[in-house]
C-alpha cells in the first residue's frame, strides 16, 4: 500500500519535473502555480506512504529505496520552506528533477534490498538516517541554489536582460537560499555522521576509517565544512561556491554509491 | 450611438492650456450637471487629470456644440483653445476612450494610474445622474477592455526610463533595496535622478563624492546623505551596494585592483555600478570581476530600448484588442438601437391580428377549442412569416451604418411610435426576440 501512495506522489512530482524543464525556457505564473499545487499534493501522498511504512513497525527505513523516498520527501520539505519564505518556485528547477528521480527509483521496485539487520541499537540507526538525509536534502538545495546563482549572475553580466530565465529571483535571494540551506544542513550532516559512528561502534566495536563509505563520507563532510567556512570567512559566491557545491554534491553521490562497495555500510544482497 | 468626445492631452496642448482647462475634483459634479444642461447633450462626464481634460457625451443628434460648451464654461476664446482640441465621434470616440482607459494614450504608456482616474470621473458623473444608459454601457465596457489589455498584454509591466531601469537591475541583484547604500561619484543631473529613484525604492543611506567638495555637500544636504572627500573615495566606496558614477575623468577611475579591494572588504557581497560617464569610469577588466555588476550608459540604454521595443510590441497587441472591442461594442449598441423598433413592430402587428380576429369572430360562430387553436396558429403564422424578412433586415442592418435609415423607413411605413426604453429592458427584450426567432 505504501508503494501505491508513493506512486501517486510520483505522478504529482512528474508535473514538477515538466515544470523544471519548461521554466528554463519560458516563464509562466500559471504553470508554476500548478507545479506548486501538484508538488504539495505529491507531498501529502508521500507523507502517507512514509507514515504507513513507519507504522508497519519494521525498521525498513534502512533500505535503499525507503532511504531515497525519505530523502526526496525531505528535499521537498526544504523546497516548501523556501517557498514559504521567499515566494519563489525557482529552486524547483533543480529540486524537482532530483526528487522525481529519487521517488522514481524508490517507487519502481516492490522488494527493496535491506541493509544489515543485525544492528543492535535501532534508535541510533533511525536518528542517523534522519539526520544524514536532512543534511543531504539541504545539500541538494544549496547545490541547486549555487547553480541558479551562476545562471542569474551570467545573465546579469551578459547585460541582455531578455525574458529568458527571468523566472529567477534576485541574486541575493538565491544566495541567501543557498547559504541558509548550507548552514542548516551542516549540523544535521555532522550529527548524522556522529550517530553513524555510534551505530558502527556499537555494532562492530570499532570504526574502520579505510572503508570506502567512511572515507567518502568524511570527504563529503570536509567539503561541506569547507563550503561553510569559505562562505563565512570570505563570502565565496558565484563560480567558486558553485564549484565547491558541485564537488560536495558529487562527493555525496559517491558516498551514497559506496553503499554498494562498503563492507560495513552495505545494502546486503537479498 | 451618438457618442461625442472632445478634449486636450499632453500631446495636443502645452501645460499652460491644460492648466486653464483643469477642473478640481470638488467642481467635477457641477461641471457634469452644467454639461447635461447644455443643449443637445443627454449624458456627459468629464475626465480631468494632469495630462488630459476630456469631455465624453451622449448627444441627442450626434452634433452637439461641445466646443461652444468649453468656450463658455472656461471663458476661453476659440482662438486660444481650438487649435489644441481634438474631437471624436461615434466609433472614433469609443476607440479613443478605450485607449485612454487602457493607458495607451498616456505619457508613460502602460501606467496604471489613469484607469483609476477614469473610474473616479465616471463615479462622479453617475452620482449626479449625468451618466446613465449609453455612457454607462460605454464606460463599463471601457473598464472591461482596460482589464483585458492589462491581463492579456504586458503593456503595463516594464518601465522605460534609465533611472527606473537602474532600479530594476538593482532589484534583480539585491532583491529588495531596503537598507541598501548608494554612492554617487560625480554630482550630475542624471546621477541625481537615478539616486532619487533608488532612494524612493527604499535605499537607506547615500554617500556623495565630487571633485568639488562643496557641490558634494550641497547634494548631500538635498538627500540627507553624507559628503565624502574625493581622495577618500576608494576607502569608503566598499560600503556602498550601488555606485552611480558620472565623473568627467578622461580615464577609468575604478580599475580591477579597486574592485578586488572592495570585494575583499565586502566579503564578496555583490556591488552594482551604474556608470553614466562618457568616457566610462569603470574599467572593462573590473567589470569582469565576479560580484561586480557594471552597466554603462549604452547597456542601460539597451535595456531601456529593449523595454521600449517590448512595449511597442505589446501596445500593438493592445491596439488589436481595442479594435476588436470597438467593433463589438458598436454592433451591440446598434442592435440595441433597432430593438425598440422591432418590439413595436411586433406589438403593432399583434394588435392588428387581435383586432381582426375579434372582428370576424361573430361571423365564424361558435368555434370548438381545436378550431380556436387553428385560427390562432393560422393568423400568428401569417404575421410571423410576414415579419420574418423585415426583422432579419433590421437586425443585419444594425451592424451597418445604414441602420438609422432602415429603422426610419420601417417606422414610417408602419407608423410606429417608439417609446424610449431603458437599455436593460431593451437587452432583455432583445434576448426574447432572439428566442422567438
Amino acid at each position: 500500500m505504501s508503494l501505491l501512495w508513493l506512486r501517486f506522489a510520483l505522478a504529482c512530482y512528474f508535473i514538477g519535473l515538466v515544470y523544471a524543464f519548461v521554466a528554463l525556457t519560458r516563464t509562466s505564473d500559471l504553470f508554476s502555480r500548478i507545479a506548486l499545487h501538484a508538488a504539495s499534493l505529491g507531498m501529502v501522498f508521500h507523507f502517507v506512504s512514509l507514515t504507513e511504512l513507519f507504522l508497519s513497525g519494521q525498521v525498513v527505513w534502512a533500505s535503499v529505496h525507503n532511504g531515497e523516498s525519505l530523502l526526496a520527501f525531505l528535499s521537498m520539505t526544504f523546497f516548501m520552506i523556501i517557498y514559504t519564505i521567499y515566494q519563489t518556485t525557482s529552486p524547483g528547477v533543480v529540486v524537482f528533477p532530483v526528487v522525481f528521480f529519487l521517488t522514481f527509483v524508490a517507487a519502481v521496485d516492490e522488494q527493496p534490498v535491506l541493509l544489515t539487520q543485525f544492528v543492535s541499537h535501532k534508535g541510533w540507526l533511525i536518528a542517523h538516517i534522519i539526520l544524514i538525509f536532512t543534511g543531504y536534502a539541504a545539500l541538494v538545495l544549496s547545490f541547486g541554489a549555487s547553480l541558479l546563482y551562476l545562471l542569474q549572475e551570467r545573465r546579469l553580466k551578459s547585460k541582455k536582460p531578455t525574458s529568458l530565465i527571468s523566472f529567477l529571483p534576485a541574486l541575493e535571494v538565491i544566495d541567501q537560499i543557498g547559504y541558509r540551506s548550507l548552514l542548516l544542513g551542516f549540523p544535521f550532516m555532522t550529527l548524522g555522521l556522529i550517530t553513524g559512528s555510534i551505530v558502527a561502534v556499537t555494532t562492530y566495536g570499532h570504526v574502520d576509517f579505510l572503508d570506502p563509505k567512511i572515507l567518502l563520507s568524511l570527504l563529503m563532510w570536509a567539503v561541506y565544512m569547507l563550503m561553510v567556512f569559505t562562505r563565512w570567512n570570505s563570502g565565496w559566491r558565484g563560480r567558486r561556491a558553485a564549484f565547491l557545491a558541485t564537488f560536495a554534491f558529487v562527493a555525496a553521490l559517491a558516498a551514497w554509491a559506496a553503499n554498494y562497495f562498503s563492507a560495513i555500510h552495505r545494502f546486503a544482497a537479498s | 450611438m451618438r457618442i461625442q468626445l472632445i478634449g486636450v492631452n499632453h500631446k495636443s496642448a502645452p501645460i499652460e492650456v491644460r492648466e486653464r482647462l483643469a477642473i478640481p475634483e470638488s467642481r467635477l459634479p457641477d461641471t457634469c450637471r452644467d454639461l447635461t444642461a447644455y443643449p443637445g447633450i443627454e449624458e456627459g462626464m468629464v475626465i480631468s487629470t494632469c495630462n488630459r481634460v476630456e469631455i465624453v457625451t451622449h448627444t441627442a443628434n450626434g452634433h452637439a456644440d461641445l466646443r461652444g460648451f468649453l468656450h463658455e464654461h472656461f471663458h476661453l476664446k476659440p482662438e486660444e483653445l481650438d487649435a489644441h482640441l481634438y474631437e471624436f465621434r461615434e466609433k472614433d470616440a469609443v476607440r479613443h476612450l478605450f485607449r485612454v482607459a487602457s493607458s495607451l494614450d498616456s505619457m508613460v504608456v502602460g501606467e496604471a494610474q489613469i484607469l483609476g482616474q477614469v473610474k473616479e470621473a465616471y463615479a462622479t458623473a453617475r452620482a449626479v445622474g449625468a451618466a446613465r444608459g449609453q455612457l454607462d454601457q460605454l464606460f463599463s465596457r471601457a473598464f472591461a477592455v482596460a482589464k483585458r489589455v492589462r491581463s492579456e498584454t504586458a503593456v503595463g509591466s516594464s518601465s522605460v526610463s534609465i533611472a527606473s531601469v537602474a532600479v530594476e537591475l538593482a532589484k534583480k541583484i539585491f532583491g529588495t533595496l531596503q537598507g541598501k547604500t548608494v554612492f554617487i561619484v560625480g554630482a550630475g543631473k542624471m546621477s541625481e535622478l537615478a539616486a532619487r529613484h533608488l532612494m524612493a525604492h527604499g535605499c537607506a543611506s547615500i554617500f556623495i563624492a565630487n571633485r568639488t567638495y562643496e557641490r558634494a555637500i550641497g547634494l548631500a544636504q538635498k538627500f540627507d546623505g553624507q559628503a565624502i572627500k574625493f581622495e577618500d573615495l576608494y576607502n569608503t566606496c566598499d560600503r556602498a551596494d550601488i555606485v552611480i558614477t558620472s565623473t568627467g575623468a578622461p580615464h577609468a577611475i575604478f580599475r580591477r585592483e579597486h574592485g578586488e579591494q572592495f570585494l575583499a572588504r565586502r566579503k564578496n557581497r555583490p556591488m552594482f555600478f551604474i556608470d553614466i560617464a562618457v568616457p566610462r569610469d569603470v574599467s572593462q577588466d573590473m567589470a569582469k570581476l565576479d560580484g561586480i555588476f557594471a552597466y554603462d550608459i549604452d547597456d542601460l540604454q539597451q535595456a531601456v530600448s529593449s523595454h521600449v521595443a517590448d512595449r511597442r510590441k505589446e501596445a500593438e497587441r493592445a491596439e488589436a484588442i481595442i479594435a476588436g472591442e470597438v467593433e463589438r461594442f458598436e454592433a451591440r449598441l446598434h442592435t440595441l438601437d433597432v430593438v425598440p423598433t422591432i418590439v413595436s413592430l411586433q406589438d403593432h402587428l399583434e394588435t392588428i391580428r387581435q383586432a381582426e380576429i375579434d372582428r370576424v369572430r361573430g361571423r365564424l360562430g361558435q368555434l370548438s377549442p381545436e378550431q380556436e387553436i387553428a385560427v390562432e396558429a393560422l393568423t400568428r403564422g401569417i404575421i410571423n412569416k410576414v415579419m420574418h424578412t423585415p426583422i432579419t433586415t433590421l437586425k443585419s442592418a444594425a451592424k451597418d451604418s445604414e441602420a438609422t435609415t432602415i429603422v426610419d423607413v420601417v417606422r414610417r411605413l408602419f407608423n410606429l411610435q417608439v417609446k424610449g426604453k431603458e437599455p436593460q429592458q431593451d437587452a432583455a427584450k432583445k434576448d426574447e426576440i432572439g428566442v422567438r426567432r
